[in-house]
């Protein structure tokens, strides 16, 4: 049962995935992340909304009122069957209702309930407020983000709450792998800011144990190297293209096939040409010659479009990425060798619609998008008619505003 | 306190990022883990910065150590046959193999998921690379700086009017390990069912990509390329991180609603221009969103991040400081959830290591032991796990065996 908002969509998402039944349960009327766009064709309607189609896909869908004498029982009801209870309530507002883990539990000593919450359960900030942009704050990642003469930028499409969703299904099968050898079930608490801090990456350490704290570089690197202030996102012709230049092991290969390239195009130098790549390290790169280099480089990716470097750098195993736009991405080979995309039909629309598929595959057990994401209330007569409801019970309780 | 984990064997072949971070969670829920490096071809992540007080050395990288706590590390000659049989006798001893190589590494030591079904039928094995192991471009080298740009997340960050700001350090690398490591429970867990083993073929660039899903189906179905937009959000105004008192010093703020626009108007004392026309509505605060964060602003300088975050939440309005990595090892909410274990490493001290983001009441990740120094277990792997005796350790150590 996944009675999460666009905090914890990714969680549900992820084990109905791996094959669980999900039921999204929603307020009577829908859940307001209904509401997040873009929507489908640029209709805003809570049936249309890409963000719910994107993240609900594999879950069935009915509505309940759990602040309702009825819909707490009938919560109960499901909870007693439930293997996992997803929920991202504000901390207490499961308990205030009488359906926090210590009722869930006796009423199902197996259940896991897993609630992901901005800054978990208890503690300083629980009950702070928080959306995307707060937590990528607050986790350390988007001070390192943007141009340093603009204030730290977020990431465009909203991030935190996925990563914290995702962690929350690691987790879920942590506790899932152990109730099935043990019996037991056990509660989940999930921090949003903790979950996101996963994206700083080595940038912590840099304080803890060289006193330094990084700043936002913009198109330059930071962090990763001893050295000069390098730029690794350059322009070429129709775009951009991710080309950090790595010293040792790592970069000889693609350092070597480059500067051959740029020589056979003329726009190598005698410098280029005189570099000894085996030995070559930019730890030991002084600012004036990464200058010079810089200068070579640029010249040469505005020769190209991102396609043409990529797919030379492709033949010769250089390292050069292009900076994708959806647009890229959607007509990607690779992905397209790979069988990455879904086609997942949505009849009321009269559509099939492509979606991103499985991350991962499973050899036995492949993943993928059995059904679209549910419409509000879809599944509330095969759901609650598997629970024991006749159809007269059913209509009282939706006259009540209960479903 | 029990551990889900206790008794799963790892045999982790992985290096650099998302390998060793998705069996990281392994370790941490209690899974023995047998972490092998080459001594002469270090973890890139040994040999990049921070480094303990700033002075390099494979043992010192705490970049390489955040991801490592919790593991045996051996070194072992992988190119040198005897290292091989050694290989193959801990991937007799493993539940699950992992690898990070580019696709065709391990086959070419005759580790490939054939060979070793051979040794073990019920193996599971998780390969993880930049695009997956099949496909046109599956065999280009990259890191996850270069996915960044691929997966379109450097052309989502920064400012519509300038390149891109691509996102701090391997951004995607934070992504793909959820996805790994549920489908990696849940192949334990089937296992545990049927008995039977599989294929587990993870590509980051996917993973990736599920992290953009919305953006991806408003292009497939509206033909919409989005684009980065700094910190606006088409659906909250005041959307934004604004300077505060001190040294590059940030708050960010998120107004949704009318009603909290009531609060953040009042926190900040209802001065004369919040009541002007052009902010009363949505859309016109929308429409005059630049010249109400330049108001904002000459507000929130006044005050330190901080306060500017406590007096909005207690408005409650969603705010939060921009932490810089200082910031972070004193936020009180991470202090509180025990964010950091704090362990002995032999060569850096004590060391905070970041715990996991999901505390599980029953069967938490748990602090045991520090990253391995390099080749700090072969010996007690070698002698006490695999059971090899005394005078043909010392023999393999003479070949070379171990480097």
């Amino acid at each position: 049962m996944d009675l999460t908002d666009d905090k914890g969509f990714l969680c549900g998402r992820i084990l109905g995935d791996l094959g669980a039944d999900v039921i999204k349960v929603e307020l009577p009327g829908g859940d307001p992340s209904r509401r997040i766009g873009p929507f489908y064709k640029d209709i805003p309607d809570p049936e249309k909304s890409l963000y719910w189609f994107a993240y609900n896909a594999n879950k069935r869908g009915i509505t309940l009122n759990i602040e309702s004498e009825d819909g707490k029982e009938i919560f109960k009801k499901l909870a007693k069957k439930a293997h996992f209870v997803i929920e991202s309530y504000p901390p207490g507002y499961m308990d205030s209702l009488a359906l926090g883990y210590s009722s869930l539990s006796q009423i199902n000593p197996a259940i896991i309930l897993t609630s992901i919450t901005p800054f978990g359960q208890t503690g300083p900030y629980a009950g702070y407020k928080a959306s995307d942009i707060v937590e990528m704050g607050m986790c350390g990642l988007m001070y390192l983000c943007g141009d340093p003469d603009r204030p730290p930028v977020r990431i465009s499409c909203p991030q935190a709450y996925l990563h914290a969703g995702a962690d929350a299904a690691v987790g879920t099968m942590m506790a899932h792998y152990y109730r099935e050898m043990n019996g037991q079930g056990q509660r989940v608490d999930v921090s949003i800011q903790e979950a996101v801090y996963m994206g700083t990456m080595n940038a912590p350490p840099f304080w803890e144990l060289e006193q330094r704290i990084l700043k936002r570089a913009g198109v330059r690197r930071t962090g990763l190297t001893a050295g000069v202030l390098q730029r690794q996102v350059w322009v070429c012709k129709d775009g951009n293209v991710n080309m950090p230049v790595y010293g040792g092991e790592v970069g000889i290969k693609t350092n070597r096939a480059l500067a051959r390239w740029m020589d056979d195009e003329g726009m190598a130098d005698d410098f280029l040409r005189g570099i000894d790549w085996d030995n070559f390290d930019m730890a030991r790169v002084d600012q004036k010659t990464w200058d010079h280099m810089e200068r070579l480089l640029e010249r040469f990716f505005l020769n190209h479009t991102k396609e043409e470097l990529y797919n030379k750098g492709l033949s010769l195993g250089a390292m050069i990425y292009p900076v994708s736009t959806p647009k890229d991405i959607a007509e990607s080979p690779q992905l397209e060798a790979r069988k990455y995309w879904e086609q997942v039909e949505h009849p009321e629309l009269g559509e099939t619609i492509t979606y991103p598929g499985a991350a991962v595959k499973a050899s036995l057990t492949p993943m993928r998008i059995r059904k679209r994401a549910p419409l509000i209330g879809e599944h509330n007569q095969q759901v609650y008619k598997e629970l024991g409801f006749s159809e007269e019970e059913l209509i009282t309780l939706k006259r009540g505003g209960i479903i | 306190m029990p551990k889900v984990l206790e008794g799963v064997k790892v045999a982790d072949f992985t290096w650099v990022m998302v390998g060793p971070m998705s069996i990281r969670y392994l370790a941490d829920y209690g899974a023995t883990v047998v972490h092998v490096e080459s001594a002469t071809h270090v973890d890139l992540l040994r040999t990049t910065p921070p480094y303990k007080n700033g002075v390099t050395g494979a043992d010192r990288a705490g970049y390489f150590g955040q991801y490592n706590a919790n593991k045996y590390g051996i070194t072992l000659n992988l190119n040198h046959p005897k290292g091989v049989d050694v290989a193959k006798k801990l991937i007799a001893w493993a539940d699950v193999v992992a690898e990070s190589f580019t696709p065709g590494t391990m086959e070419k030591w005759g580790l490939g998921y054939e060979e070793i079904k051979k040794i073990k039928p019920d193996i599971i094995m998780y390969r993880t690379c930049m695009q997956g192991e099949t496909g046109p471009h599956c065999h280009l080298p990259g890191t996850g700086v270069n996915l960044v740009g691929l997966t379109g997340f450097a052309h989502l960050c920064g400012w519509p009017d300038r390149d891109p700001a691509q996102p701090y350090g391997p951004y995607t690398d934070s992504i793909a390990p959820r996805f790994g490591v549920a489908a990696l429970i849940a192949a334990l867990d089937y296992r545990r069912r049927t008995g039977k083993g599989q294929l587990l073929d993870m590509s980051q660039f996917e993973a990736g990509v599920s992290f953009i899903a919305p953006t991806m189906l408003d292009y497939f179905v509206n033909h919409r390329v989005a684009d980065r937009m700094g910190n606006h959000c088409p659906y909250a105004v005041p959307h934004n991180a604004y300077r505060c008192r001190g040294q590059d010093r940030w708050c960010t703020i998120a107004v949704f609603s009318d009603e909290e626009w009531q609060s953040f108007c009042q926190v900040i004392g209802n001065p004369l221009w919040s009541r002007e026309p052009k902010f009363a509505t949505f859309l016109s605060r929308e429409e005059n969103e630049d010249e109400l964060d330049k108001l904002i602003e000459e507000w929130t300088i006044t005050h330190t991040a901080e306060e500017v975050m406590n007096l909005m939440q207690e408005g409650e309005v969603a705010a939060g400081v921009v932490e810089t990595i200082q910031d972070l090892y004193q936020d009180p909410q991470l202090k509180h959830r025990n964010h950091f274990w704090v362990i002995n490493h032999r060569e850096m001290g004590p060391f905070s290591y970041f715990g996991q983001a999901c505390k599980l009441s029953r069967t938490p990740a748990q602090p045991r032991m520090p990253s391995p120094c390099l080749g700090e277990h072969t010996e007690h792997v070698c002698r006490e796990i695999l059971g090899m005796p005394e005078p043909e350790f010392d023999q393999l150590l003479i070949e070379g065996v171990f480097e």
